[in-house]
């Protein structure tokens, strides 16, 4: 056999602030277009800040990673995260590509039936399904994923009145090595909980059992986490074959593949620390071929992840309000845009390019929005060159959760542009306006008069 | 021979990240950092772990036994591992 290679063992650790020694592209590198559509032309016609989201690269991620899977196991379904960006636009792509919607609230199964989308092709997970939603779930034959007995109970309760059986799996929790542990979700594996209650959806004439479903965690650093969970979700399987011959129609795995941004804290650029979607893929499939039964019997493999498909094809454009040195002498660079439109900057150290051409010389600084808060801060330590007020930056990798978990605090929520694979431009989302905000608000008639 | 003891809490990715959950400190493992890492968490003792890698690795077993020192003193200087 030939032998491996020797390098001296080696561990190193990361101080905050050093230089990344792996050299990725330039900090100073512009970003002037997205697919090939100017920037500057972007804010200038829809205003800045404003988020825009790439159709190619959105569709682009959706199908590298489902041909991914889907050579490595005969069946994979894709149900698009609803959360992680609900935009109809956003949605819409990803059904047009096959996708499934998941859903985690009343809210959010709405919008999916108002899409179009048939209940039995929405998953409605989430630990706070009201009577009212199971019964409109259970009525539309969604597949609803318990959470906790108190919700299966109702689920029993009200199934006994309704005509439609409800179509169920539950949500499992397990230890898969990685801390902290998601043990909030769903029935727990190792204290036999799941089990349980699976049992006891078996048993019920009125239910039907369907599937399985788990989701670890989020930005998932370990495709071994991912190995450990398809284990147990295939024992889970084989057991409920052996003892009440119960063949499943899918094993849901969830989300959690991480997207190409660092992490806080985190030392070494994402692309050099995080596994590959074929790792991730090798790991759950290999797992799963080991359930009983085999040929068309075999469960579909779904899929529910959110941020690994769209953080990418989303950027932020901001503009440069003002530069100005802090007390210890440090540069600070104020954008329009802040963390009540970028949520995501409280864990991700988010790349930001210039939009345009700038001179070599760069300064460590850091980037705060235009918020009045101490808090708004989008980058702590960042190199960067010399930004002028009116220059444009290009936030990267925002696609995920922003657009629906942004706030609205002392301003309005910009316009989200999408960049379509022909090149043109559509808005999306319109910014709010004053009108709009206030329009919620009722003025009690004894509040409505004030002398100064 | 000596084996090592690492806390339950500490997990290696595939790319050598290594996060402290109680210190927030992170680090990275090179190749065989992290086969040796991954050998002593799984109990494996100084001869067990240096006779592996002597297997698997074209190198002169003298050299590899003081670069494995460094390493074991590095492990014990960041509080990641205790000889049992
Ligand atoms: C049940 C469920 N599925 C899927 C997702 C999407 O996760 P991610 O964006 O990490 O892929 C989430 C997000 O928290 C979730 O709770």
């Amino acid at each position: 056999m030939e032998k491996k290679i020797y390098e001296k063992p080696a561990i190193t650790k990361h101080h905050s602030g050093f230089m990344n020694k792996f050299g990725s592209s330039p900090v100073t590198t512009p970003k002037s277009e997205v697919d090939g559509v100017s920037v500057n032309a972007i804010a200038d016609q829809y205003g800045s800040p404003v988020f825009v989201l790439s159709e190619r690269r959105i569709r682009e991620n959706f199908r590298n990673t489902l041909r991914t899977f889907k050579t490595r196991y005969p069946k994979v379904q894709y149900a698009w995260s609803y959360k992680t960006n609900y935009l109809n636009a956003v949605c819409s792509i990803f059904h047009q590509e096959g996708s499934w919607a998941e859903v985690v609230s009343e809210f959010e199964y709405d919008r999916a039936r108002k899409l179009g989308i048939p209940g039995k092709y929405i998953i409605f997970n989430g630990p706070d399904k009201s009577e009212q939603a199971l019964l409109k779930a259970i009525e539309d034959g969604a597949k609803i994923h318990v959470d906790h007995f108190d919700e299966l109970y109702k689920i029993i309760e009200l199934s006994e009145k309704t005509e439609k059986k409800p179509q169920l799996a539950i949500r499992v929790n397990m230890d898969t090595g990685i801390y902290p542990k998601w043990d909030r979700f769903g029935f727990n594996y190792e204290n036999g909980e799941a089990m349980e209650a699976l049992r006891r959806i078996v048993m019920q004439p009125t239910l039907k059992l369907i599937g399985l479903h788990t989701h670890i965690g989020t930005y998932m650093m370990s495709a071994e986490a991912y190995r450990i969970a398809a284990r147990k979700m295939v024992v889970l399987a084989n057991e409920l074959f052996t003892k009440y011959e119960t063949k499943l129609d899918y094993i849901d795995m969830g989300g959690g593949f991480p997207s190409n941004n660092t992490l806080k804290g985190q030392y070494l650029q994402a692309e050099q620390v995080l596994p590959t979607i074929e790792d991730f893929a090798d790991a759950v499939t290999s797992e799963l071929f080991r359930i009983s039964y085999h040929g068309s019997d075999m469960p579909t493999l779904i899929l529910e992840s959110g941020r690994s498909l769209i953080d990418d094809a989303g950027f932020l454009i901001s503009t440069i309000i003002a530069n100005k040195r802090l007390s210890d002498g440090k540069k600070a660079t104020i954008m329009d845009g802040g963390v009540n439109i970028l949520f995501t900057s409280f864990w991700y150290k988010h790349k930001i390019s210039p939009a345009q051409p700038t001179g070599l010389s760069t300064e460590n600084s850091t980037i705060y929005g235009p918020l009045c808060m101490n808090i708004d801060v989008l980058r702590e330590d960042i190199v960067l060159p010399n930004l002028k007020v009116g220059d444009r930056v290009v936030i990267h990798h925002v696609g995920a959760y922003n657009m629906t978990q942004w706030m609205q605090f002392i301003t309005l929520r910009p316009n989200i542009v999408m960049v379509m694979e022909d090149g043109t431009t559509e808005l999306i989302r319109e910014s709010e306006d004053l009108e709009y905000i206030m329009s919620r608000e009722k003025l009690p008639a004894k509040l409505s008069e004030f002398k100064l | 021979m000596t084996a090592f003891a690492v806390p339950s809490n500490l997990a290696v990715s595939e790319n050598g990240f290594l996060f402290v959950p109680t210190s927030g400190e992170t680090f990275t493992l090179n190749k065989l950092g992290i086969s040796i890492f991954k050998l002593m968490q799984k109990g494996a003792d100084t001869e067990e772990i240096i006779d592996a890698l002597l297997e698997e690795y074209d190198i002169d077993k003298t050299t590899l036994e003081k670069d494995f020192t460094d390493f074991v003193n590095q492990l014990k200087h960041h509080n990641l591992i205790e000889e049992k």
